[in-house]
């Protein structure tokens, strides 16, 4: 059977003692396990975060399969469900905790727990903004990476990561909105790795402190 | 002031629900800070934004 250290040397090749610690121990929460977290989850599990909180309350359906990480025999199932067991084929050895529930103001402080990292992942205009609106005005220690502008086929020279504070990004091309435009999943999959690359940054210390 | 980054000639104080209403953001879809603190959303109406500020108004679209 394959070792933790023969998947960790696999997972992490390259990088030193130190990252891969900073990495082991981080713990990263996803809310919303659709184009966005579902893709970002993937990355952080090929990079061998240790804890991963999967948060999403709606099952796959046939139409999420043009940019979401799901197949075909997924659909029906929990999104978290689902997800879990595919991050457990790419690092079994990573810590999952799963919530099928919608996230509320009042259930946070159980689901988020204690991690460090929020993914922002959600579909709704309305339940990302008040999801930001909570993280920043509540959770101070906690780093906020969310995304906005992610609809379309404009060009991936649209998509950026800006850093409002030292623990808030935001990834996308701030403007492109699913109600107005088509879904391509390589544009999807652009912002979910940026989403990704940010956590990986904080994770090892590398953003700005401003 | 300082409107994401750029300089926005602010006439007079006014609250930041008011100018968010202005500028054509939806409150319900935006975060703010103001010199680099986050305002509450139920501060809103309370705010008062001043020709000194500096403000970073976050505005979400849908798609996720």
């Amino acid at each position: 059977m394959l070792t933790q250290e023969e998947l960790t040397n696999a997972l992490q090749k390259g990088l030193d003692a130190k990252q891969r610690q900073l990495l082991r121990q981080a713990h990263v929460a996803i809310v919303g396990l659709g184009g966005l977290g579902s893709n970002a989850a993937v990355w952080l599990a090929r990079l061998g975060v240790g804890n991963l909180t999967l948060i999403d309350f709606d099952k796959v359906e046939l139409s999420n399969l043009n940019r979401q990480y799901y197949f075909l025999q997924d659909v029906g199932e929990y999104k978290a469900s689902a997800l879990h067991k595919l991050l457990r084929q790419i690092n079994p050895y990573g810590a999952y905790q799963i919530f099928t529930e919608r996230l509320t103001e009042k259930n946070i402080p159980r689901l988020l727990g204690d991690a460090a990292i929020i993914c922002e992942a959600l579909d709704d205009a309305a339940d990302k903004a008040m999801l930001a609106n909570i993280i920043l005005a509540d959770y101070p220690e906690k780093y906020l990476v969310a995304a906005s502008g992610i609809a379309g086929f404009d060009s991936s020279a649209k998509m950026q990561v800006r850093q409002i504070n030292e623990r808030f990004f935001l990834c996308g091309d701030a403007q492109s909105d699913c109600s107005k435009l088509p879904l391509c999943g390589a544009r999807v999959g652009l912002c979910a790795a940026q989403q990704a690359l940010t956590i990986a940054r904080i994770i090892l210390g590398l953003t700005d402190k401003k | 002031m300082l409107l994401n980054g750029n300089f926005y000639n602010l006439a007079e104080p006014i609250s930041l629900l008011a100018l968010l209403r202005q500028l054509a953001y939806k409150p319900q879809l935006v975060a703010v800070e103001l010199n680099g603190k986050i305002v509450k959303r139920t501060d809103f109406a309370n705010v008062i934004v001043t020709a000194d500020d500096k403000l970073e108004i976050v505005s979400f679209v849908g798609g996720g």
